[in-house]
């Protein structure tokens, strides 16, 4: 089953333009990357610049309204995600837990929907889905 | 946490740690069993301590320490030492002062080399096929015995003799706990490739519906096979295979219908392949293909994979490359299997009369008299070509052939759908 870790670091919503981790930061994170793929579990990994430099988009009444970050209501932000292929839960929060991550940091474990865990209508439903999902990810792959 | 939480827990830290913590105890002990059954005592301890105690900071570093410790204990308790135990002994001894932190570095095994030792003991060709398939399993997966028996349909009691009669074999042996060098690499790892590909086409080969254990070997086999990737990233063969799996794995979705029929290659619904899967097959293949040299078996067979994941519908395939990448195989691997296959790429890039060429050579091939695809190819070019009555006769002996009661009857449909004769047929003819 696969998993996506979500790290989501506290400040992170109120970081500024630009802001970008520690080197030495990033090298201990770096050799946790490592353990991941060496150990055959890791299937991919992105960070996310900050809040402050992307935008909300919400539906008031139906209409889109674009709010440009930094948001003053939001509590959590993400700040990257692993994505790990791993045999139960269990396993994922192990991998979680030996993160080197710091007192202000979160990382929340949520399994990846499946298109054989749908039940039949939704599938019927969401029949384009793996279409889609295949055809974005040639173009990311070409 | 509750009993069963701190179960689970224990039951991933031991699928993370075991191999590695099995590689480090057979270097000190240089005995791959003594390594298992001090990993194993370790593992009892941690699930009589850990649901009091907590899991340590460093679990790995802790069942690693216990192990040793026990092995110390065991030894002592012997009486008649042989020399060698006696040398291991006092090696244990000296290392039994280490520091917390250098136990976690004899752990840590930072270029992996102990855990690589492991992979090619295991595979090591003084040990049959199945020993070590099932000591593969049970060494770098941490597969139960219960486990691996019903991933290859075998009773557990089988499984655990094989187990313990391919440690025997290995101590009998003397062979050594290392990475093989020189020539002997080569072949060694070859051995090692064969038994991760049989690993996955063992659960590749199941179809939906059973047991749960054999796509849980495809997964374990891939698992394995990233993990070598990034124990030898130098060598080609290995992302080869990593690339074959991945594009084949790719497809799981879409090998099965409803009711849990297979779907042949060309009649897949192509929305159903992994994108995820077919993006990290191509990039292994990109690896072994930028790592230079002419591509092995294993990364020619992913190449061939490759040509389908790339095609967004089966008429978009690019069938003139696939009958040259089957021609580099027939000159590597010469087989009548790769030969037909290569005539099926001919007929479809070039029309069936190319096809029925190179098949008509394979007809009198002795290790094809009984194998139901080449008449069912035969029969299938000679359709398209109008030779309606020797289509018939080829699509019933293919049926008469197989073992499988959904293609015979299969099979059977075709030669019907012939009887009819030439002049009824001519719509299935090619046009151009």
């Amino acid at each position: 089953m696969r998993f996506m870790m979500l790290m989501i670091p506290k400040g992170y919503e109120t970081a500024t333009p630009g802001t970008m981790p520690s080197a030495e930061g990033v090298a201990a994170m770096m050799k946790y990357n490592e353990s991941l793929q060496k150990a055959g579990v890791l299937l991919a990994l992105d960070g996310l610049h900050p809040p402050s430099m992307g935008a909300r988009v919400t539906f008031p009444g139906g209409k889109p309204k674009v709010t440009d970050g930094p948001f003053a209501e939001a509590k959590e932000v993400l700040g990257g995600y692993w994505m790990i292929q791993v045999k139960s839960r269990a396993e994922a929060i192990e991998w979680a837990s030996r993160c080197p991550a710091s007192e202000n940091e979160i990382i929340e474990i949520r399994q990846v929907q499946e298109f054989s865990d749908f039940p039949a209508d939704v599938q019927k439903a969401a029949a384009r889905l793996p279409e889609m999902q295949m055809k974005s990810g040639q173009r990311a792959g070409s | 946490m509750t009993a069963t939480d701190i179960h689970q827990a224990i039951d991933a830290v031991w699928r993370i740690e075991q191999a590695r913590l099995i590689a480090g105890l057979a270097r000190m002990l240089r005995d791959v069993g003594l390594a298992e059954e001090f990993a194993q005592d370790a593992l009892v301890a941690a699930l009589e301590r850990w649901p009091q105690s907590g899991i340590p900071d460093n679990p790995g570093a802790w069942l690693m320490a216990t192990a040793k410790h026990r092995a110390i204990d065991r030894l002592r308790r012997n009486q008649r030492l042989e020399r060698n135990q006696e040398e291991i002994g006092r090696d244990l001894e000296a290392r039994q002062g280490m520091a917390a932190t250098e136990l976690e570095s004899a752990l840590d095994d930072p270029v992996g080399d102990d855990l690589l030792r492991l992979i090619f003991t295991a595979c090591h060709p003084v040990l049959s096929t199945e020993a070590r398939l099932a000591l593969t399993l049970r060494l770098l997966g941490g597969l139960t015995t219960e486990e691996i028996a019903r991933a290859f349909l075998v009773p557990e009691p089988t499984v655990a003799q094989r187990i313990v009669r391919a440690k025997r074999t290995l101590a009998e042996a003397r062979v050594p706990f290392e990475i093989p060098r020189g020539e002997a690499l080569a072949a060694r790892l070859s051995s090692v490739l064969e038994v991760i590909y049989l690993i996955f086409n063992e659960g590749y080969a199941a179809t939906a519906g059973e047991d749960w254990m054999r796509p849980a070997l495809c997964e374990e086999a891939l698992r394995l096979g990233r993990i070598l990737a990034e124990l030898a990233p130098l060598e080609p063969k290995i992302h080869g295979l990593v690339a074959l799996m991945e594009i084949q794995a790719s497809r799981f979705g879409a090998r099965t219908g409803p009711s849990g029929e297979p779907i042949l290659l060309l009649d897949q619904d192509r929305a159903r392949w992994d994108h995820l899967l077919i993006h990290r097959g191509l990039a292994a293949l990109e690896r072994a293909e930028r790592l230079g040299g002419a591509l092995g078996p294993y990364a020619l067979q992913a190449a061939i994979a490759a040509c389908h994941a790339r095609a967004l519908t089966a008429a978009e395939t690019d069938w003139a490359r696939i009958a040259a990448l089957y021609e580099g195989l027939a000159q590597l691997t010469p087989s009548p299997v790769v030969e037909l296959n290569r005539a099926v790429a001919l007929s479809m890039a070039f029309g069936p009369a190319a096809g029925l060429e190179l098949v008509d050579k394979l007809t009198s091939e002795p290790s094809l008299k009984l194998y139901h695809l080449l008449p069912s190819v035969r029969g299938d070019l000679l359709k398209k070509l109008g030779r309606i009555d020797e289509a018939r006769a080829e699509f019933e002996r293919a049926a008469s052939l197989t073992r499988n009661a959904r293609e015979r009857k299969l099979l059977l449909e075709r030669a019907a759908a012939c009887a009819g004769g030439p002049l009824q047929d001519r719509s299935a003819e090619p046009t151009g």
